[in-house]
């Protein structure tokens, strides 16, 4: 947990160096003032979390002051932050029935395949047995990718030809994965916008054609969300969520200055939790999410700076 | 959302009215609907702070609140002004060398290697000797993805494995040179813009290739995040102007307004599919404007309010003649329009003489639109721009998509080329027209 706050903070440390700095900052002037908290909802809406969203948390904040006069700020809104990201169960536990097929969906270059391969790479440590699905036959060279990735990590990528039907890929992939006795598949597939009804009838299909094999599956639908995505990734997972089920968030890019703070609607019109974030571009720089871990990372003081 | 901005923004005038004056607390409740609707569309709060300003000081300025039809009015202003501040004109490419090297840059999936190739069709359309270089060394399988996408457009893609990207920069430059290209796009590796040593190397391609142009791909979903994103690439590489892809989502595409606003550099193409064959397309601001806002279309909307059309347009639209580059891109967007307003006949009298009887002349009824409708469609972006390059094969696919036959388009045509000699009469005879928006 400490080595991956660690990690976590250095991921996040623009976002302490840009807005939540600044909301630190506010909250540590004392007496908490209308002006602060106008500011501190302007500091909101710059990481995305949206109008709505920044006006819910700072009135909240502002109740809970009144409530208790005693508190401290900014332990307030953390708190508050937190809550609203907070997850009964998650964590990606794995199902005892083999295999434990996992989706990748999501919008075109959000980090899909990097997330397989990640996702790959984290469940090979933990002594598990996987296997790939190449399921984006679409677009030039995604196969290529993918067995690159397959190679680096060890696992096996199952794959058609560029072109070829993406849920006789998938087929493929979770019946091999049954007859070998395989505990995890993961499928990447190919980006694709939310607002293709073609394609996203396409995606159906891969999830009706992988039941056949394994009625229970896909035991887990991931949708990819990049932080630099604004009000639009809510779009996103409103319409994953209706056609296809997703059941978890991985939200990519958390190294770069963008916050992400579209999770917060997310989780409260959706209820789909983060399950993990992306920080980076190797294979190891995927950390499993924890919304109190996650908040205080945001938030951590510029001791050392 | 447009609806409901006017919508918000008639009942707050509403009650401005009811009450017999105007007060503070009425123009703040007015600005921050606008504010609202802006930030729902992603522009950055900064961005929208200074935007509200001017719109408030313009609006104060034409008395908007009297007119007949002030919520309309608020939104036009503040309609003109996000068009104004996005450029108010398409920004063209600036090819200057020879070679002329033109460097994508960006963070990582925003669509950079997919629009090398798009641009690559475009001037190898435009008759231009092209060539694409795979400078991403990095991502599993990018050379690999460009050399599919290069083979796919019939453009050569210069790549090296196990070089460093200085060395594949020199001499693809040298390659270029040596084999009389015209023009030679760099896909270069995604990176975050905090990334020093990343960005260290695009500096150092830069001052190796002295590229014409610096193309920042920007996603269009892009949040709160594009202005630091912009101006940090900008600062590094002192981008030349903005790629906005992944615009036939739903994203409002605010990113483009905040950008342009941080780093005063134009937006020049947009992406509008993920197919390399008319994925690209010039920059229209206007367009931008009422997506950001959501509306339809904005002009459409407010002009009919108004019945007449603004002078701008006008003028835009005859300088465009002059140029003779009205295209049939223009023309059915005209076309839709005059649909929306209620059809061509209620239009003829805003005609002036001369031309009206031209319009009579081609002859264009109500249900001929609906075709014309039809075979504009099925053309590529490329084909309504410049239809001198429309064959025999591409006639028979278009009737074949518009269900319409190969007559039938070379009757478009030919009215269309009568269209345009016409017109370019009609303005080189000095003769002023306002408020004209028509081609036939
Ligand atoms: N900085 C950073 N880059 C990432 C992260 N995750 C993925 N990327 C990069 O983002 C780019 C796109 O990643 P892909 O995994 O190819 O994305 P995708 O969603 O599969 O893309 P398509 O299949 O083309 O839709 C690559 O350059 C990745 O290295 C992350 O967490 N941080
Ligand atoms: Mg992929």
């Amino acid at each position: 947990m400490k080595k991956i706050l660690g990690k976590l903070s250095n991921a996040l440390k623009r976002s302490r160096e840009g807005i939540f700095s600044k909301i630190r900052d506010v909250l540590k002037r004392g007496k908490v003032s209308n002006e602060d908290i106008e500011e501190i909802e302007e500091l909101l809406i710059l990481s995305d979390v949206g109008v709505d969203m920044a006006e819910e948390l700072t009135n909240e904040l502002k109740e809970r002051l009144r409530e208790n006069k005693m508190a401290s700020p900014l332990e307030v809104l953390k708190e508050i932050m937190k809550e609203k990201l907070r997850d009964g169960d998650m964590n990606g536990n794995i199902t005892h029935s083999k295999p434990h097929v996992i989706l990748i969906v999501g919008v075109n270059g959000v980090g899909k395949t990097t997330v397989a391969a990640k996702l790959a790479k984290k469940y090979m440590d933990e002594g598990k047995s996987v296997l790939l699905g190449a399921a984006d036959t679409f677009r030039a060279a995604a196969i290529d990718q993918l067995k690159i990735w397959g190679e680096r990590v060890g696992v096996e990528v199952i794959a058609h030809r560029p072109g070829a039907d993406a849920g006789a890929v998938a087929y493929d992939t979770v019946k091999a994965a049954m007859a070998r006795g395989i505990d995890v598949v993961i499928i990447d597939t190919a980006g694709r916008l939310h607002t293709k009804h073609n394609l996203v009838e396409e995606l159906k299909k891969i999830s009706r054609v992988i039941r056949k094999v394994k009625p229970s599956s896909p035991e887990e639908v991931l949708l990819v969300l990049d932080a630099t995505t604004g009000q639009n990734a809510i779009k996103q997972a409103r319409i994953f969520k209706e056609s296809v089920g997703v059941n978890g968030l991985i939200v990519t890019k958390l190294d770069g200055t963008a916050k992400g703070g579209t999770i917060f609607g997310i989780k409260k019109e959706l209820d789909i939790p983060v399950k993990f974030i992306g920080v980076g571009e190797g294979i190891d720089d995927l950390e499993s999410f924890d919304a109190d871990e996650f908040v205080d990372a945001m938030f951590e003081g510029n001791l050392h700076e | 959302m447009f609806e409901s901005l006017q919508k918000k923004l008639l009942d707050v005038i509403r009650n401005v009215r009811g009450m017999g004056k105007i007060t503070d607390k009425n123009v703040k409740d007015i600005v921050r609907q606008i504010k609202l609707s802006l930030l729902e569309a992603d522009v950055n709060y900064k961005v929208v702070k200074a935007i509200t300003d001017n719109i408030l000081e313009k609006a104060r300025g034409t008395n908007v609140l009297n007119s007949i039809t002030p919520a309309q009015q608020f939104v036009k202003i503040v309609y003109d002004e996000l068009v104004s501040m996005l450029g108010s004109k398409e920004a063209e490419l600036r090819l200057i060398r020879r070679p002329s090297p033109i460097m994508l840059v960006g963070l990582q999936g925003s669509g950079k290697t997919t629009t090398a190739a798009k641009l690559a069709l475009l001037l190898k359309e435009e008759g231009k000797r092209t060539m694409l270089v795979a400078a991403d060394i990095y991502r599993p399988a990018a050379i690999e993805q460009l050399k599919i996408l290069g083979e796919e457009i019939g453009v050569k893609v210069f790549s090296e494995n196990n070089k460093d990207v200085m060395d594949i920069c020199k001499e693809a430059m040298r390659e270029a040179k040596d084999s009389l290209v015209d023009a030679v796009i760099f896909d270069t590796a995604g990176r975050l813009h905090i990334d020093e040593d990343m960005m260290r190397e695009l500096e150092n391609v830069k001052r190796l290739i002295e590229p014409d142009e610096r193309l920042l791909v920007v996603d269009a979903m892009t949040g709160q995040d594009a202005v630091n994103v912009a101006m940090e690439f900008d600062k590094r590489l002192d981008i030349s102007g903005i790629i906005l892809s992944k615009l036939d989502g739903d994203a409002r595409g605010g990113a483009a307004l905040s950008m342009r606003y941080v780093t005063g550099k134009p937006v020049k193409f947009i992406g509008i599919s993920e197919k390399i064959e008319g994925g690209l397309e010039r920059f229209y601001p206007d367009r931008i404007a009422s997506r950001i806002l959501n509306m339809g279309d904005v002009v459409t909307l407010v002009e009919k309010a108004q019945r007449v059309m603004d002078k701008q347009t006008a003028a835009e639209f005859e300088k465009h003649l002059t140029h003779s580059k009205l295209t049939l891109q223009d023309f059915l967007d005209q076309l839709k329009e005059i649909k929306k307003m209620g059809g061509i006949s209620s239009l003829v009298d805003l005609i002036p003489g001369d031309f009206k009887r031209g319009l009579k002349a081609s002859s264009v009824d109500e249900s001929q639109l609906k075709r014309i409708e039809a075979i504009i469609n099925s053309m590529t972006p490329e084909e309504r721009r410049n239809t001198r390059i429309l064959n025999a094969s591409r006639k028979k696919r278009i009737a074949r998509g518009s269900g319409t036959t190969v007559a039938d388009v070379n009757r478009l045509l030919s009215q269309y080329e009568q269209t345009m000699s016409m017109m370019k009469k009609f303005v080189k005879g000095g003769k002023r027209f306002k408020g004209i928006r028509l081609p036939f």
